[in-house]
């Protein structure tokens, strides 16, 4: 169970949450949704740990794998290389980087790469990372609708017993994940 | 707009070394006197027959060993403290005074301390290493400081290793600014070096010839030693810089790697 309770959190003078309280279970996917600048990168901040300036409690239900809204890959390492840094396990990186169509790239580097074939490697590696709990922020941008229905498939057969927290501006994107929308407006009221 | 005509480009410095000579030449010939301002090949007769000296391999070698060992303990020193500094604030506020006043006090002021603390054929080593330390200590704690907090952030989430975390994001990320360092400081570690061997008498050294040339009025031996110090000190920048450049680029660390395309 990842819990957040009476959440409050502010830039300066700018209330981004005034007591937000969530509870989520152990599985299923969720897709966080709401205007720019409600908070939704925020809350997948909070709940990663990487934020902690805040009041309130944040109860994470086990190890988090994200993959950002910047892809955040090492420039100096291959596409191989930036996966299985964070899992040790050749075929495991291999798998993946194939499932996500990038089995002819392995060898290249983030700056030879396309934006698209950048997004599959950052998710790739959030999948090869042993852990409970996944966050995807934006995850399919840049991604062609073919690609986008690949991933889309292979993230949920790899993550059905596991907790998704997604966000994305696309109600396509959502119900393709068959998620459940958390919808976040202004200062923490939350619409589920 | 019209193209303005240039030389070819390996050209350009041959030509430019050939001008300045060309003006040594001439400053030479206005003041007519050897001692006072030596013509080129005067200089050229004195550093060809000192090079056939045992004595002028000899010095060249221990300058360059006592120089050599200076500035790498400032490299390592220097890598060390910038790590710390960059790493806690106590420590950058402890030892960041420390550095301004080695950076500001003269380097003759160290040397005549030095002559009072430390055997003589030591200082040299000891010198260069001093005013080399705060440009690789800054350089590195500056590359640390800048290194991509992105980056760190997600060698957090995905639990990447100490030691994965400095060879993967803080090295490529301290590289340039080390290089630059070291490119600057290495010149810097020369000058202080030879000055500290001249103040010091240090046997077998170039500082020491260039003494001796001084009291004996020999000029043309002065220009000799010093063209001596300025070739070894370009020689040795050019094989480090090589040595530097052909290992960033095999762990592609250089700068012409091409940054990642946004999504």
């Amino acid at each position: 169970m990842t819990e957040i309770k009476n959440l409050k959190k502010a830039f300066d003078k700018n209330v981004v949450f005034d007591g937000l309280s969530l509870a989520l279970p152990e599985r299923g996917v969720f897709a966080l949704k709401g205007p720019s600048g409600c908070g939704k990168t925020t809350l997948l901040r909070i709940i990663s740990g990487l934020d902690r300036d805040y009041e309130g409690t944040v109860e994470c239900g086990g190890r988090i794998s994200y993959v950002f809204q910047e892809n955040r890959l090492i420039p100096t390492l291959t596409a191989f290389e930036n996966v299985n840094i964070v899992c040790h396990n050749e075929a495991k990186t291999r798998r993946l980087l194939d499932r996500v169509k990038l089995s002819d790239s392995i060898d290249k580097y983030p700056g030879e790469l396309s934006g698209g074939m950048n997004r599959r490697v950052a998710i790739a590696r959030a999948l090869a990372y042993d852990h409970e709990i996944l966050l995807l922020d934006e995850p399919f941008t840049a991604l062609d609708e073919e690609v986008k229905a690949d991933v889309t498939a292979l993230i949920k057969e790899l993550e059905s017993d596991r907790l998704v927290i997604m966000v994305t501006h696309d109600p396509d994107e959502a119900s393709a994940m068959g998620a459940e929308v958390i919808e976040l407006t202004s200062c923490a009221r939350i619409n589920l | 707009m019209k193209k303005r005509a240039s030389l070819p480009a390996p050209l350009r410095p041959v030509l430019a070394f050939a001008f300045w000579i060309g003006v040594w030449w001439i400053i030479s010939a206005i003041v007519g006197s050897e001692v006072l301002v030596p013509s080129p090949p005067a200089v050229a007769v004195r550093l060809f027959a000192l090079f056939g000296t045992a004595e002028f391999h000899l010095s060249v070698l221990f300058s360059v060993l006592r120089i050599t060992a200076g500035f790498a303990s400032a490299v390592l020193i220097g890598t060390v403290t910038g790590i710390l500094c960059a790493g806690s604030k106590t420590a950058d506020a402890l030892l960041s005074p420390l550095f301004g006043v080695i950076k500001a006090t003269p380097v003759a002021s160290f040397i005549i301390l030095a002559l009072v603390w430390i055997n003589k054929e030591i200082i040299p080593v000891f010198i260069s290493a001093l005013m080399t330390l705060p440009v690789i200590h800054g350089n590195v704690r500056e590359g640390i400081l800048k290194t991509d907090v992105q980056l760190i952030e997600m060698a957090r989430i995905f639990g990447l290793s100490r030691k994965q975390k400095l060879l993967k994001i803080y090295l490529p990320s301290v590289s340039p600014y080390l290089t630059a360092g070291v490119r600057t400081s290495l010149g810097l570690a020369w000058k202080a070096g030879v000055a500290s061997e001249v103040l010091c008498f240090a046997a077998l050294s170039i500082g020491n010839k260039l003494y001796q040339a001084k009291v004996y009025l020999e000029t043309a031996d002065m220009f000799a030693w010093t063209v001596t110090v300025i070739v070894i000190s370009m020689i040795i920048e050019k094989i480090l810089m090589s040595l530097i450049t052909a290992y960033q680029k095999r762990k592609r660390y250089d700068g012409n790697k091409k940054p990642e395309k946004s999504v």
